[in-house]
């Protein structure tokens, strides 16, 4: 297992991380202690038996892991590579405690993996209840919602305003990260189920809310899209993105292979990414891959990148440079981008989140050369939907309103996902949407 | 997929289809639009919705680059990939009184649902159309049908007034009382049409049509600047006061792609022989 060669993945959008092998995962497996109490399980945002899955690798029976990890988790190919598993499974391990904890996340990919070479088989359906309920967006809350509807017995309609599903999935994690063909399987596996998926649907707009508002439920999956400008002068130059726009040419829309696919995007030569998250990271291993020299400015430190510290070093590895404790104040250019102006921060004082407020520290200005911006500074909820629904409330950042059961002011009207909390990980909005799910059956079944 | 059941060109260039979108046209109003993409490597452009009749849904463009053209190309009874929408926020529709409709070149796409929704909502309406030449123009008959008055001004004299439409523009508004205005072409021909209605304070809407990619408010392609404030005219538009507009980064920002479009185009034209190279 391993990463491939930095000079031949920076030539391709093929994944970076090749995985366990057979044997690899085996014995890696075998050293699980089968904890009594299984500390990883708690770390499990989805509360996956952990220790059973790493068994049936441990005995050579990879497809019966996957199967046990699909009781709990619908997605497992996809959670396996993108969930934070350093700060939830892996960080409760008790061998993390002196050595290195088990690789979890590459066991449950590699058990994923290895069902879907053997074709993946449909879980145990109950069966028809006659209740109708929509799922608004195809992204992870919306399928591992729909899904486990499905899997109840509802019959479930999952509206999707883009031409493919899978969301953030789709259109923002790039495939050197997440293949595509691993989304489509999982996907495909859902829609197995009998989801019914209405693409090119913006719900709101397609959908009136008075005909959503006629299923049984419906459940908000919408996630959070609208991505948050840097708010400085010259941000509206052309040859500035958002890292949604950026990702969304490239990963959706194909632009790195222009003219053969239609969606044009800028010529990459030198690229400022501006963020230290994850998004920031795709975007900017994005931009290398298509020739760019790529210099990622963030305002705090390096050891505050909100990144995995994966992302960080594979990012380092492929040749994008760091400028920490710098922020932009102004995108440079008459007509479009000739460079960035930024200024160095000073760390002060933590703030809640154990992380040292950043203050400019004035007159210590520095420029940096480059036709493309890319600003990778955040997302929040998309609220061309829910700011039409009467009676549901939202907090300040525009996130809908639950309960931890996921029911909103609204009594028909469910919400999982980053719509939710606001930008979050793929695992919180799964979880969120399992939870949701269960909520919805009760209510339909007349429990609360 | 999304069948075209009817499609013909309308004037020099200028095409007109039906395509099949229910979901589409049972629930569009005036002045919103939608985005197509015509096959697997198509890009998404945003069109206006120009007319509904039952589940379909007219659009009409000007073939200028790869896509444009090539859904031109796409025979009657033949499908496109996807249609989204609709989208953006409709026309503010309400009883102002009396209301001129300006439509520049295949910007006339717009007017006639717009007029048609204003003429419903009890107002007179007042309809003047431009063009490069007579050739160019197009729903004359239609928008003399819904108009109260309908005025044509061509660039070089071929039909009615001998000039731009933003001359009959500063005429009416000289000569009688308006209450509203909509200015619907291309970006610099709103620009210099809606300094006719400044002076006057006329409450006067643009239709923007800047680059977008997704539509839905995602990805800020579209950004503009209104008012000193970034909207997105996918979601906050396309319609905006005309006089708040910054015409001019607008134009800036939909020239950034014309390398690549051009590149697009020939290419395109170059593999369209049947020859059998290319796609």
């Amino acid at each position: 297992m391993g990463d491939r060669p930095v000079d031949i993945r920076l030539s391709d959008f093929d994944e970076v991380d090749t995985g366990f092998s057979f044997e690899e995962a085996v014995e890696e497996a075998s050293k699980c202690l089968q904890c009594k109490k299984p500390g990883c399980v708690d770390g499990c945002p989805v509360n996956i038996d952990i220790p059973a899955f790493i068994q049936f690798i441990a005995d050579g029976n990879p497809v019966a892991a996957a199967t046990s990890i699909r009781e709990q988790n619908l997605l497992p190919a996809i959670c396996g590579r993108v969930c934070p598993q350093e700060t939830q499974c892996e960080a409760l391990c008790i061998l993390g405690k002196k050595e290195s904890p088990i690789r979890i996340g590459q066991l449950e990919r590699f058990a994923a993996d290895q069902e879907m070479m053997h074709g993946l088989t449909l879980p145990i359906m109950k069966k028809r209840t006659g209740k109708r309920i929509a799922v608004v967006g195809s992204g992870p809350a919306g399928i591992v919602a729909a899904g486990e509807l499905a899997k109840e017995g509802h019959e479930v309609v999952m509206f999707e305003s883009l031409h493919a599903p899978g969301g953030v999935l789709t259109y923002g994690i790039p495939s050197f990260r997440l293949p595509k063909d691993v989304v489509k399987a999982e996907i495909d596996l859902i829609l197995g189920m009998g989801v019914q998926l209405k693409l090119n649907h913006l719900a709101g707009r397609s959908v009136p809310i008075t005909d959503l508002l006629k299923f049984d439920a419906v459940l908000l999956g919408t996630g959070a899209g609208l991505p948050s400008l840097l708010g400085i002068p010259g941000e509206n130059l052309s040859g500035v993105y958002s890292a949604n726009e950026f990702l969304t040419r490239v990963n959706l829309m194909h632009a790195d292979r222009f003219p053969d696919y239609d969606t044009p995007v800028a010529k990459l030569t030198r690229v400022v990414v501006v963020g230290g998250g994850n998004v920031a990271m795709d975007a900017a291993r994005t931009a290398r891959r298509m020739g760019a020299g790529v210099t990622l400015v963030y305002r705090r430190r390096e050891e505050d990148f909100p990144a995995r510290a994966a992302e960080v070093h594979h990012a380092r590895e492929e040749g994008v440079g760091f400028i920490p404790c710098a922020n932009p104040m102004e995108i440079l250019g008459e007509k479009t981008v000739t460079g960035i102006k930024c200024v160095r921060m000073r760390m002060c004082q933590l703030d809640g989140s154990g992380r040292p407020v950043p203050e400019p520290i004035s007159g210590d200005e520095f420029t940096i050369e480059c036709e493309v911006v890319i600003s990778a500074i955040g997302q929040s909820p998309n609220p061309v939907l829910v700011r039409e629904i009467e009676g549901i409330e939202r907090g300040r950042a525009g996130n809908v309103i639950t309960g931890e059961d996921g029911r909103t002011s609204h009594p028909k009207i469910f919400a999982a996902g980053d719509v939710t909390t606001g930008a979050a990980t793929v695992i919180m909005a799964m979880g969120g949407a399992k939870q949701a799910a269960r909520s919805i059956c009760d209510m339909l079944s007349g429990l609360k | 997929m999304y069948n075209i059941e009817k499609s013909r060109k309308i004037a020099e260039n200028v095409f007109e289809i039906w395509v099949n979108a229910p979901h589409v046209a049972r629930n569009a109003r005036a002045g919103q639009f939608l985005i197509i993409r015509v096959d697997e490597k198509g890009e998404r452009i945003p069109l206006t919705i120009s007319g509904i009749s039952g589940e379909l849904v007219r659009i009409i463009f000007m073939a200028v680059g790869k896509t444009t053209h090539s859904l031109a190309d796409i025979p009657e009874g033949e499908s496109i990939s996807d249609v989204a929408g609709p989208l953006g926020q409709p026309s503010e529709i309400k009883s102002y009184g009396t209301c001129v409709l300006v439509g520049g070149g295949v910007g006339i796409a717009s007017t006639p649902y717009i007029a048609s929704a204003l003429k419903e909502a009890g107002n007179k309406v007042i309809g003047v159309l431009g063009a490069r030449s007579a050739d160019f123009l197009i729903l004359e008959d239609e928008m003399e049908k819904i108009c109260d008055r309908l005025y044509i001004a061509t660039d070089d004299g071929t039909k009615g007034h001998h000039g731009f439409a933003a001359d009959l523009l500063k005429q009416l508004i000289n000569s009688e009382h308006i209450d509203a205005v909509w200015i619907i072409g291309p970006t610099i021909m709103m620009k210099v049409t809606s300094q006719a209605t400044r002076e006057k304070g006329i409450k006067t809407f643009v239709s923007l049509n800047p680059v977008m990619v997704d539509g839905t408010g995602m990805c800020g392609s579209c950004r503009c600047s209104v008012d000193g404030k970034t909207q997105f005219a996918c979601v906050d538009g396309p319609e905006f006061d005309a006089h708040k507009v910054d015409f001019d980064q607008l134009m800036q920002r939909q020239r950034y792609y014309g390398d690549q479009e051009k590149e697009a185009l020939s290419l395109w034209q170059s593999h369209k022989c049947n020859c059998g190279g290319g796609n």
